[in-house]
C-alpha cells in the first residue's frame, strides 16, 4: 500500500497525499481483515487470524510509546495480562452462573471467592475494567518513573521487571487466579456460546474493528500538536522542558494509552483463544511483542501492525514444524533488524522511495520533514531510541 | 534469634549471588552504557563449562576449582565476539543494543539446547563444599558459603584492578570522560573491549557458582538476568559499591519478605521498593557525577 502511496505522491500537494496515503491504507485494511479475511479463511485460520490482530493491537501501542515516544516498553504484556485475566474473570464467574464458584478454585483451594473477583460478575465493570485498570497502573508507574526523569534503559529494565514480577505472581496463587495453566475452558461470551463458529466469527470483527479504531487514533494523535511535541520529547527531552513543556507529562499520555491498547488486546484475545496463562505476559512475551514493531517500522503508522501480523503468522508457521529453527530465525531477526535497518521493513520502501524521487528532481518535491513523518514514511534519520543528541559525545 | 540469623544468612547468599550476577554487568552497563540482555546468557555458558569440566576431569573437586577461570576465559571470549561484532557499532543506542543482545541471547540458549539437550543437567558438587557448615547460631550449606566468597574475592579483585593496575586507571578514566580520556591519549577503542571482556568473564565465573546450586538449563540466564540489571539500577551507575550494596540489600529484602509471605509476592515487593527507591534517588545509590545533561 506504501508503494502505491508513493505513486500518488508525485502528482497530489503535500499534506494531502500524507492523509490520502493513510487513508488508503484505511481502506485496504479494512477491506483484507473484514472482507476478504473472511471470506478466504476457514473458521480455524479465521479465529488465528483474531489471535494475530491482538497481538497487532499492543503493536499500535508500542509503537505509539516506543516508535513516537522513545519509551522502549518491554512489558506490555503486564497490561496485556491484566485486560486478559479481568476479562478471564469475567467469563469464568458468568460460566459459573449467578453465585457459582469458578471449577479450578474448588479444585485447588477452598471454593471460596476472593473478594476481588465479585466486582467482575458484572459486565460492565469487566468492560471499564478492562481499559482502565491497565491505564491505571500504567498511570501510576508512569507518574512515579518519568516524572522522577527516569528514562532510557533505566526504564526499559524497570518495565521489564515488572514483567517479571507479574508473571511471578500469578503464577504463585494457583488457588485464587489459576497459577501456572492460567484461567482457561471458557463456555460463553457475554451470553454467547463460545463454541459456535458464527459467534467465533463475530468476534474476530471485533478485534478487527478495533484494531482499525485504534489505528484511527493513532493516526489522529500522530497528525496533531501532542504527536509533534512527542517527537520532541523523543529527539530532545530536554529542549522540550526548556520550552516549558513538562516532558513527563507528554510521556505518560503515550504511555497510558499504549497500556490501555493492550489491556483491550488482552481481553479480544481471553475469549478468541480460550486460555490467558502467565506465559502470556511475562518477559519472553512482552518483548515479542516489541519485534513485530521493529520489524514493522517502529515510528510509522501501520508498520507495527504490519509487522506484530507478519511476525505472529511466521512463528505459527515456522514454530509448528521447525520449533529450533523459528527460535534462530528470531534472535538473527532481532540482531539483524534493530541493527541494520533501525527504520524497520517500511524505511526500505521509503528508500527507494526516496531514490526514485531524487532520481527525477524536476518532477517530485522532497518531502518535508513534517510529512514524512505523518505519512508511512521513514522515521527521522537521527536520534532513534530516544537518546538526547548531547550524550552522543560520550559515545 | 535463631530465625533472624538463618533469615540473614538466606540474605546474604542471595545477595551473593545476585552480587556475581550483577558485578559483570555493572562494569559493562555502568562504563560503556551498554544493556547486554546476552549477560544471563554467559552465565548459562560459564555453567555449561562447569558441566563440560566435570566430563573431562573426574575429582568433582579440581574440576570445580578449574572451571573457574576457564568459565571466565568462555564467558570473556564470548563477549569480546559480541562487542568487536555488534555492540561497537551502536554504543549511540544504547535502547537498540537491548534488543540485539536479546536477540543473540535467543540464539545462544537455542545453540545449548541443540549442543547440551533441553533437559536440565547437573554439576556434581565436590564433597567439602555438598555437607554444611556450623556457625554456632546455624548450620549453613557449605556451598554457599563457598559462593559468598567467591562473590567477595570477585568484588575485591576488581576493586583492586580498577583502582591499582594501568588498565583500571584507564577504565575509570573512560568512565568519567570518555572524550578527555581520548585526548589524552587511553585508547578507548581497546579499554571498551577489555572492559567487556573481564565483565563478561565475571558473569562465566557467576555461571559456575550457580552450577552449586541447582541444575544448569538452557534458560539459567534468563532467571537471573533481570534481577541483576536491577541491582544495577538501584546500585547506581559506573561504580562496584553501588552494586555490593544493592546486591546484598535486595537479597536481605527478598528474604525477609519471603519469610514473612511467599516467594512471589516477595518479588513483586522488591520490584515496589526498587521502584520508590528511584523516586528517592533516581540515580541509584551511588553515581559518577558528569555534567552532561543525559
Amino acid at each position: 500500500m506504501t508503494a502505491l502511496a508513493g505513486k500518488l505522491a508525485g502528482r497530489l500537494p503535500e499534506k494531502l497525499t500524507a492523509n490520502s496515503g493513510a487513508l488508503l491504507g484505511f481502506v485496504l485494511g479494512a477491506l483484507v481483515l473484514l472482507v476478504v479475511a473472511p471470506a478466504v479463511l476457514s473458521d480455524f485460520r479465521l479465529s488465528l487470524l483474531g489471535r494475530f490482530v491482538c497481538f497487532a493491537i499492543v503493536a499500535v501501542g508500542i509503537g505509539l510509546a516506543w516508535g513516537r515516544g522513545g519509551m522502549l516498553t518491554l512489558g506490555q504484556g503486564v497490561f496485556f495480562g491484566l485486560g486478559g485475566y479481568v476479562m478471564a474473570m469475567h467469563l469464568k464467574l458468568a460460566d459459573a452462573g449467578p453465585s457459582g464458584v469458578p471449577d479450578f478454585m474448588r479444585l485447588y483451594g477452598s471454593g471460596q471467592l476472593p473478594f476481588w473477583w465479585e466486582p467482575f460478575r458484572s459486565p460492565v465493570v469487566t468492560l471499564l475494567g478492562v481499559v482502565l485498570i491497565p491505564a491505571l497502573v500504567a498511570f501510576g508507574l508512569g507518574a512515579a518513573i518519568f516524572r522522577r526523569r527516569v528514562r532510557g534503559a533505566y526504564f526499559a529494565i524497570l518495565s521489564q521487571a515488572l514483567a517479571v514480577a507479574f508473571a511471578t505472581l500469578l503464577t504463585g496463587q494457583v488457588a485464587t487466579i489459576g497459577g501456572f495453566n492460567g484461567l482457561n475452558g471458557f463456555r460463553s461470551f457475554f451470553g454467547y456460546n463460545l463454541f459456535d463458529p458464527v459467534n467465533k466469527r463475530m468476534l474476530f470483527y471485533i478485534a478487527a474493528v478495533t484494531l482499525l479504531v485504534m489505528l484511527l487514533i493513532v493516526w489522529q494523535l500522530y497528525r496533531s500538536r501532542y504527536g509533534e511535541l512527542l517527537i520532541a520529547v523523543r529527539d530532545q527531552e530536554e529542549r522540550v522542558r526548556f520550552l516549558g513543556y513538562d516532558p513527563a507529562n507528554i510521556k505518560i499520555v503515550a504511555y497510558v494509552l499504549a497500556a490501555a491498547m493492550a489491556g483491550i488486546a488482552g481481553a479480544l484475545f481471553v475469549p478468541l483463544v480460550g486460555i490467558i496463562s502467565p506465559a502470556n505476559v511475562g518477559v519472553v512475551a512482552s518483548i515479542a511483542f516489541v519485534i513485530g514493531v521493529a520489524i514493522g517500522g517502529r515510528a510509522t503508522l501501520f508498520g507495527p501492525a504490519l509487522g506484530a501480523l507478519v511476525v505472529a503468522y511466521a512463528q505459527t508457521t515456522l514454530s509448528e514444524s521447525f520449533p529450533s529453527f523459528w527460535t534462530y530465525f528470531q534472535g538473527a531477526l532481532f540482531v539483524l533488524v534493530v541493527a541494520f535497518l533501525p527504520g524497520g521493513l517500511s524505511s526500505l520502501v521509503s528508500v527507494r522511495r526516496r531514490q526514485r524521487a531524487d532520481a527525477q528532481p524536476s518532477s517530485t518535491e522532497p518531502p518535508s520533514p513534517v510529512q514524512r513523518v505523518e505519512a508511512d514514511g521513514p522515521p527521522p534519520p537521527e536520534p532513534l531510541s530516544g537518546v538526547p543528541a548531547g550524550s552522543e559525545t560520550s559515545r | 534469634m535463631q530465625a533472624l540469623f538463618s533469615q540473614l544468612v538466606a540474605g546474604l547468599s542471595l545477595g551473593s549471588i545476585l552480587l556475581l550476577a550483577a558485578l559483570g554487568l555493572a562494569l559493562t552497563f555502568g562504563q560503556m552504557g551498554v544493556i547486554n540482555m546476552a549477560h544471563g546468557e554467559f552465565m548459562m555458558a560459564g555453567a555449561y563449562t562447569a558441566f563440560v569440566a566435570q566430563g573431562f576431569i573426574a575429582d568433582a573437586g579440581v574440576s570445580l576449582l578449574l572451571a573457574i577461570p576457564i568459565g571466565f576465559l568462555v564467558g570473556g571470549v564470548m563477549g569480546v565476539i559480541l562487542e568487536a561484532t555488534l555492540i561497537r557499532r551502536m554504543y549511540h543506542r544504547p535502547l537498540d543494543t537491548l534488543l540485539v543482545t536479546w536477540g543473540v541471547a535467543l540464539i545462544l540458549q537455542q545453540a545449548a539446547r541443540d549442543i547440551f539437550g533441553a533437559p536440565n543437567v547437573d554439576v556434581r558438587a565436590p564433597t567439602w563444599l555438598s555437607g554444611s557448615v556450623n556457625l554456632g547460631v546455624a548450620q549453613v550449606p557449605a556451598a554457599r558459603l563457598f559462593i559468598l566468597a567467591l562473590a567477595v574475592a570477585a568484588v575485591v579483585g576488581l576493586s583492586l584492578l580498577l583502582k591499582a593496575t594501568p588498565l583500571g586507571r584507564r577504565i575509570r578514566a573512560v568512565v568519567q570522560n570518555r572524550d578527555l580520556a581520548e585526548t589524552v591519549g587511553v585508547s578507548t577503542r581497546s579499554t571498551d573491549r577489555l572492559t567487556f571482556f573481564i565483565g563478561s568473564g565475571l558473569a562465566g565465573i557467576a555461571g559456575v557458582a550457580l552450577t552449586l546450586l541447582g541444575s544448569t538449563g538452557p534458560t539459567l540466564g534468563t532467571s537471573y538476568i533481570v534481577d541483576a540489571f536491577l541491582v544495577v539500577v538501584a546500585g547506581g551507575i559506573g561504580q562496584i559499591r553501588g552494586a555490593v550494596i544493592a546486591a546484598f540489600g535486595l537479597g536481605l529484602l527478598q528474604a525477609t519478605f519471603e519469610y514473612s509471605t511467599t516467594a512471589s509476592i516477595a518479588k513483586v515487593m522488591v520490584f515496589v521498593v526498587v521502584v520508590v527507591f528511584l523516586q528517592i534517588r533516581p540515580q541509584g545509590i551511588f553515581s559518577v557525577r558528569t555534567r552532561s545533561l543525559a
